[in-house]
C-alpha cells in the first residue's frame, strides 16, 4: 500500500507541471499584447513598459515560466490588475466560499443518489425504478444555469422563502443566514451528480445482487433486509466511491455557472469576472487553484478506492 | 436474444437449410442495431424531435416570423400569447419565437461541429498513439493526461480565457475539451485490434499502414465512437450555451439560447419567460440527445444495457 501511495503521488508531478505550463500559456497565447489589453487603450507607453518589466514579460519565455512557477510555489501569485491586491489571499477566501457550496451539493447528491439507486436496483423494472431512471436522464440533461434561474423564480420570487443571490444578507454575519443562502445554489449544483450517482449505484447494485454470495446468503436463510444491507450494499458501493470522486470535475465546472446565476462570491465568479476584465493574474490563479484541487481530489479518490477495495493491485 | 434462437438450427446435422435460411434473410450488424433502436420508443421519439428541430433550424430564414435582431422598444416584455408575438417579446422588444428558432440554429450547429472537430482530431491522435505505440504513444498519452487534469468546463473556460470571448472560440474550446475522450476510445480499440488475426493477415499480404488503419482498425472502432458522439453532442450544446451564458461565447445581439437566457436573467421579475424558454429548448434538445444516445448504445451493444 505504501508503495502504491508513493507511486501515485509521484505520478502527479508531471501532471502538475503540465497543468502549470498550460495555465502559464493562457496569457502567452492570448492574441495581442496582454499588457496593453490589461491597461486599456489609453495607457501611456511608459506605464505599459513599467508593467511589462514588473511582470517580467520582457524576459525569454522559459525564464518567464520558471520565474512564474517559482512565485507560485513561494505563494506569490501576483497582483490583480483590477482589484489592486494580492491574488492568492483573495482567491483563497473565494475558494473557501465555493468549497461550502460544493461540499453541500456533493453531500446532498450522495444522500439522495445512493439510496435512490439501491431502491431502484432492488425493484428493477418497477414503476418507481422506471420513473427514477427517467429522472436521472432529466437530471443530467438540465442545464444548471437554467435550473438555477427556475429555482430563483419559484423559491425566491413566487414563494419568497429563500434568498436568491449572494452569500449573506447585508449587515448579517450569522451561520443561519449563510446556510439559507447556500440552499438554492447547492441544490442546483447537486442535480447532475445526484443523477449520475443514482445511475451508477443502481447498475453496481444490479451486478452485485446477481453474485453467488448473495444467493448463498439467501439460501442459508438470511433475512432479505440483511442480505441487501450487509452483502449487497457494502459491495455495491465500492465502485460508487470512484464515481463520487469523479463528480468533483462536474462540481468544479458546474460551480462556475451556478455562482454566476446566484452572484455567489466564489472562485468561479472571480474567474469569469477576471476573464471579462482581462485580469490575467486572477484568471491564471483561479484556473490553477481549481485544476490543482481537481488533481488532488482525484488522488484522494484513487487512494480511497485502493483502501476500500483490497482486490486492487497496487503494483500497476 | 431472439436472433440467437433463430440461429440455433445450425446445430442440426445438415447445415444446408441453415445456410439457405440465412441467405434468404441477409442481415448486417447495422441492420440489427437499427432494428433494436426502432423498438426503443424513447429513442425513436427523441430522434423524431431532433429531426424536427434540425429542419426548423435549417429553414429558420423561411419560417421565423421576424428578424431576430430587430428591436421594438414600445413592445418590449410582451407575455406569451400576445397578438403578433406568439411567445412574447424580450427586453428589447425582439420576437421570442424568431429568436428561439434562430438560436436553435446556432446551438445545434455548434454542438454538431464541435463534436465533428473533437472526434476527427481525437481519432487521428488515438490512432497514432495506439497503432505506433512506443514513444509516440507515451508522448500523446502524457499530453492527454494533462488535458484531463482539468475539469471539462474549466478547460473550455481556460481556452476562451486565452483566445478571448466569442462564438468561434467557444466552439473551438469545447472541441478541444472533447479530443482526449475520443483519443482514448480509439486508442483502446486499436490496442485490442492491433494484434488480431485479420489485422496480421492484412499486414502479411502487404497492406500499407494507412490501409490497415483505415479499413481494418478504424472501421472496427466505429461503434463506440458513434455512441460517444451521440451522447457528446448534448454535452457540447450545453457547454457552449453555458459559455455564452457566462458572457464568454456568442455575444449579444446574436440570437443564441445561452445569450438569451443570460439577458433574460435581468427580467425574471417582470418577464420570466424570456429566460425560461431558451433554457427549456436547451433542456429538451439535450434530453432528446441523451435518450437517443442511450438507445444507440443499447442497440449497438445490448450487453451494455443499463
Amino acid at each position: 500500500m505504501t508503495r502504491y501511495v508513493v507511486q501515485r503521488v509521484l505520478s502527479l508531478i508531471p501532471v502538475l507541471i503540465g497543468v502549470t505550463l498550460l495555465v502559464f500559456l493562457i496569457m502567452q497565447l492570448a492574441p495581442g499584447d496582454p499588457v496593453k489589453i490589461m491597461l486599456g487603450p489609453r495607457a501611456s507607453e511608459e506605464a505599459v513598459n513599467q508593467l511589462r518589466r514588473d511582470m517580467g514579460l520582457d524576459q525569454p519565455m522559459h525564464i518567464q515560466y520558471l520565474r512564474w512557477l517559482g512565485g507560485v510555489l513561494r505563494g506569490d501569485w501576483g497582483r490583480s490588475i483590477q482589484l489592486k491586491r494580492e491574488v492568492l489571499p483573495y482567491l483563497a477566501g473565494r475558494f473557501q466560499n465555493s468549497a461550502y457550496l460544493m461540499v453541500l451539493a456533493l453531500s446532498a447528491a450522495c444522500l439522495v443518489g445512493v439510496p435512490a439507486g439501491i431502491v431502484s436496483a432492488i425493484r428493477q423494472y418497477s414503476l418507481g425504478d422506471r420513473v427514477a431512471m427517467v429522472l436521472v436522464l432529466v437530471g443530467f440533461s438540465t442545464p444548471v444555469f437554467w435550473l438555477g434561474i427556475i429555482l430563483q423564480i419559484v423559491f425566491g420570487l413566487m414563494l419568497g422563502i429563500l434568498p436568491v443571490s449572494g452569500i449573506q444578507s447585508p449587515g448579517q454575519t450569522g451561520t443561519l443566514d449563510l446556510i439559507l443562502h447556500l440552499i438554492l445554489p447547492s441544490a442546483t449544483l447537486a442535480t447532475g451528480p445526484m443523477a449520475i450517482i443514482a445511475r451508477m449505484t443502481r447498475s453496481s447494485m444490479l451486478e452485485v445482487i446477481r453474485q453467488d454470495y448473495i444467493r448463498t446468503a439467501r439460501a442459508k436463510g438470511l433475512r432479505e433486509r440483511l442480505v441487501i444491507s450487509r452483502h449487497g450494499v457494502r459491495n455495491a458501493l465500492i465502485p460508487v466511491v470512484t464515481v463520487i470522486g469523479l463528480q468533483a470535475g462536474y462540481l468544479l465546472g458546474g460551480d462556475i455557472l451556478v455562482e454566476m446565476v446566484f452572484s455567489y462570491p466564489g472562485i468561479g465568479l472571480a474567474m469569469v469576472t477576471g476573464i471579462l476584465a482581462r485580469d490575467f493574474p486572477i484568471v491564471q490563479g483561479a484556473i490553477l487553484m481549481v485544476a490543482s484541487s481537481y488533481v488532488l481530489v482525484n488522488l484522494i479518490t484513487d487512494l480511497a478506492y485502493a483502501y476500500i477495495d483490497p482486490r486492487i493491485h497496487y503494483g500497476t | 436474444m431472439e436472433r440467437e434462437i433463430e440461429l440455433r438450427p445450425g446445430k442440426t446435422s445438415d447445415a444446408r437449410p441453415v445456410e439457405s435460411k440465412l441467405a434468404g434473410r441477409p442481415r448486417s450488424l447495422t441492420h440489427d442495431a437499427l432494428r433494436r433502436l426502432w423498438r426503443d420508443r424513447a429513442a425513436v421519439v427523441s430522434a423524431a424531435f431532433l429531426l424536427f428541430m434540425i429542419i426548423i433550424s435549417l429553414s429558420a430564414p423561411l419560417i421565423a416570423p421576424m428578424d431576430p435582431t430587430v428591436t421594438d422598444l414600445p413592445n418590449r416584455l410582451l407575455p406569451i400569447g400576445s397578438p403578433g408575438h406568439l411567445l412574447g417579446t424580450d427586453e428589447l422588444g425582439r420576437d421570442m419565437l424568431s429568436r428561439l428558432i434562430w438560436g436553435g440554429r446556432v446551438s445545434l450547429l455548434v454542438g454538431f461541429i464541435a463534436v465533428l472537430v473533437a472526434m476527427s482530431a481525437g481519432v487521428v491522435v488515438g490512432l497514432l498513439a495506439g497503432y505506433f505505440g512506443g514513444w509516440v504513444d507515451s508522448v500523446i498519452m502524457r499530453l492527454i493526461d494533462i488535458l484531463m487534469a482539468f475539469p471539462s468546463l474549466l478547460l473550455a473556460i481556460a481556452v476562451v480565457a486565452s483566445l478571448g470571448p466569442g462564438l468561434t472560440n467557444a466552439m473551438l474550446a469545447v472541441s478541444i475539451v472533447g479530443i482526449p475522450y475520443y483519443a482514448r476510445i480509439v486508442r483502446g480499440s486499436v490496442l485490442s485490434l492491433r494484434n488480431q488475426e485479420f489485422v496480421q493477415a492484412a499486414r502479411v499480404i502487404g497492406a500499407s499502414d494507412l490501409r490497415i488503419i483505415v479499413y481494418h482498425i478504424l472501421a472496427n472502432s466505429l461503434a463506440p465512437l458513434i455512441v460517444a458522439a451521440t451522447l457528446d453532442v448534448g454535452w457540447m450544446i450545453m457547454a457552449a450555451a453555458g459559455l455564452s451564458f457566462l458572457g464568454l461565447g456568442a455575444q449579444p445581439p446574436t440570437a443564441e439560447w445561452g445569450v438569451m437566457l443570460s439577458a433574460g436573467r435581468q427580467q425574471i421579475r417582470n418577464a420570466p419567460h424570456i429566460s425560461i424558454l431558451p433554457g427549456l429548448m436547451i433542456f429538451l434538445v439535450v434530453l432528446a440527445l441523451n435518450f437517443l444516445g442511450d438507445g444507440v448504445r443499447d442497440a449497438m451493444d445490448p450487453r451494455l444495457r443499463q
